[in-house]
């Protein structure tokens, strides 16, 4: 009997093709759009925690400012500079390697091509911090390093744009008014979580930078590498230690600058992630609210449009029951027919999009599950008031309909 | 339930039935202490004036309806004790109905709509196809059996509609002006169609019609006025009487 009510179903709904589609609408965007969000917010936060794994999670940075991270947090408090380095590398035994990093934006320049790239000025010990090969040409040497030398390293973005796909060592280009030779380039790394590209970068000796792009000493961000054998936990007890001592910051005064390391930083993007995916797939619960009130509504039109057909069926011999079932199963296959199509809708639109974002394409079957189940649940809620109704009609009443 | 094994009581039998709709000023005595009872194996024509109550007879007899006063013994079982749902299902097991305007469920095969009614029976799928197919095949439609009752005409509709009252094998087929819509030939097919289940396959048929040409394939009609009885008898009889009194 419920097959063949299922089969009824189905045949009613085939019957009506156009108003079914409108009748799911819907739910389709509905449940499309809670899964499209799902599956992308899950996705990126695969790719935050992954770009985190490769930058190495004995990473940490050293950064002026009291407080919280934020913008412009580091406006009041003293900068770093280059004897913090050498300290933390000296007097901290957790500590392996650190390297100063300062940056800005600027045109890079070569003949008539140009480009808005991120200028670094750090050293050497930044390249092992980071683990990041030079796949053409060579690095610093410590003769440019302390001379500041005008030479650069540059990431795969900036070649393409200036040079394309020719050797780029040896040729010079302008930043702002100095002219730098290029000596390397980076190993291609990819966009990072934080939706930058890593590889629009140019990276020169920090003399240089300071002498020719700032025009001061300051160091606004080190970069610290954790000795192997120890955590990352007790590298940032002793680092923040060391420099509340260099600092001179007394007992019970707040520290005026921030040590974070990656896992930090991934936890706190992901964190930001899940709120978004949270709060988006809270207003696309809401369309799903909608979609189900719609298929009441239509439901509810129906019912009044096939009042005729009610009273056919009924005198032929149909029980209330088996009217509520045939309209209640209708309004539940309908609806799971939307969630499918919702399903498949979302799925795609989030491959697309990871695609877009370059990053991974994360669904999750338990989503798609509740997804599909919600859809269904909408079907009986939203379905059983209509359905009641047809049912509950007189069925001379129902004959004599229009 | 409905099934009587006494040969002589009568299949339908209404004792002083009442209809009435509204009250006070409004009210309307639809049907008005008729009595009247059909043996098995009758073809009996319900007419009279427009308004006089004959379709509300038929919705009584068609255990659609239930009396405001008044006893409806269908096969000595009482219909007025039973609920909505026992009514349905006696609907099902033991009568047939036929409509003037042919009731089909629009954008539905013939097959399905005759189909219908042994849905809600619970027959199994492949005989309720193969009873579907002999229903069809006795009103003449063999090779309609997919057709839409829109690319149907309407005696072909109307066949439809006697295969989808016939196919539970009902002891009852109720028809409330079944050529109403249909032309004088169209008609006389049906009315030979209804006679040759009234003689061979003994189904009790009782039908509303206006037109005398129809109501002579009855052996009895029941004239109506007001929601009374005025006459009951064979054809001839109360024609001969009703030409006589106008
Ligand atoms: N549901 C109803 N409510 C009120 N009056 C009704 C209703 N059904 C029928 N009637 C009235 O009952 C009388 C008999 O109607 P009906 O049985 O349809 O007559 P007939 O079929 O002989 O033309 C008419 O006066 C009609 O208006
Ligand atoms: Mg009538």
């Amino acid at each position: 009997m419920i097959w063949e009510t299922v089969r009824l179903a189905i045949q009613a709904i085939y019957r009506n093709a156009l108003r079914s589609i409108l009748t799911v609408l819907g739910v389709v965007i509905g449940v499309g759009a809670v899964i499209a969000m799902v599956t992308v917010g899950q996705g990126s936060s695969d790719q935050v925690t992954a770009d985190v794994a490769k930058l190495g999670t004995n990473v940490l940075m050293v950064m002026p400012g009291a407080g919280q991270m934020g913008p412009g947090n580091n406006s009041v408090s003293a900068a770093l500079d280059a004897k913090d380095v050498e300290a933390l590398i000296d007097q901290l035994s957790s500590v392996r390697t650190a390297a100063p990093y300062n940056a800005t934006s600027l045109n890079a320049v070569f003949g008539t091509e140009d480009t808005r790239t991120s200028v670094a000025g750090t050293d050497t010990r930044y390249l092992d911090v980071v683990d990041w090969p030079i796949v053409l040409g060579r690095g610093f040497l410590p003769t440019e390093e302390s001379s500041g030398k005008a030479v650069c390293i540059i990431g795969e973005t900036v070649r393409q744009e200036l040079f394309g796909n020719t050797n780029p060592i040896g040729e010079k280009i302008r930043l702002k008014n100095v002219s730098c030779e290029i000596i390397g380039l980076f190993e291609a790394k990819g966009a990072s979580s934080f939706g930058s590209d890593q590889d629009d970068i140019v990276l020169m000796p920090i003399k240089a930078f300071q002498r020719r792009v700032t025009g001061s000493t300051d160091i606004t961000m080190i970069y610290v590498a954790a000795a192997s054998n120890v955590s990352t936990d007790r590298t940032l007890v002793d680092i923040e230690a060391l420099m509340r001592e260099r600092r001179r910051i007394s007992d019970g005064e707040e520290d005026d600058f921030n040590v974070r390391d990656m896992k930090q930083m991934a936890s706190m993007l992901t964190g930001i992630t899940d709120v978004l995916t949270g709060l988006l797939s809270a207003v696309a619960a809401v369309s799903l609210l909608v979609g189900g009130i719609g298929i009441m509504n239509i439901m509810l039109v129906s019912v009044t449009e096939r009042t005729r057909e009610i009273g056919i069926r009924l005198a032929i011999g149909a029980t209330a029951n088996q009217v509520l079932l045939q309209f209640l199963v209708e309004a539940i296959v309908l609806s799971m027919i939307g969630g499918i199509v919702g399903i498949l809708l979302g799925l795609g639109l989030a491959a697309v999009a990871s695609n877009v974002m370059a990053i991974p394409f994360s669904p999750d079957l338990a989503i798609v599950a509740i997804a599909f189940l919600f859809s269904a649940a909408v079907g009986v809620i939203f379905g059983y008031f209509p359905a009641r109704r047809a049912a509950r009609l007189d069925p001379i009443e129902a004959l004599r309909h229009q | 339930m409905a099934d009587s094994k006494d040969a002589n009581v009568p299949v339908i039998d209404l004792h002083n039935i009442s209809k009435i709709y509204g009250h006070g000023e409004a009210e309307v005595r639809a049907m008005d202490g008729v009595s009247l009872s059909i043996a098995k194996g009758e073809f009996v024509a319900i007419m009279g004036p427009s308004g006089s109550g004959k379709s509300t007879a038929m919705n009584m007899i068609g255990c659609l309806d239930r009396p405001t006063n008044g006893d409806y013994l269908f096969n000595g079982v009482h219909v007025g004790n039973l609920t909505k749902d026992q009514r349905a299902i006696l609907r099902r097991n033991y009568l047939g109905f036929v409509f003037q305007g042919f009731n089909l469920l629009p954008r539905t095969s013939a097959l399905d709509n005759v189909e219908l009614p042994l849905i809600y029976k619970g027959v199994p799928a492949a005989e309720r196809r193969a009873q579907a197919l002999d229903a069809l095949a006795k009103v003449g439609l063999k090779g309609r059996e997919h057709h839409d009752p829109s690319e149907l005409s309407g005696g072909q509709q109307q066949r439809a509609a006697i295969a989808r009252a016939l196919v539970g094998s009902p002891q009852v087929i109720l028809a409330d002006e079944p050529t109403g819509n249909l032309d004088t030939k169209l008609s006389l097919e049906i009315m030979e169609l209804l006679k040759l289940l009234n003689e061979r396959d003994h189904i009790t048929i009782v039908m509303v019609t206006h037109e005398e040409d129809m109501a002579t394939y009855a052996q009895r009609v029941i004239w109506m006025v007001d929601g009374r009885v005025e006459r009951d008898g064979p054809p001839a009889e109360v024609f001969d009487h009703e030409r006589h009194s106008a």
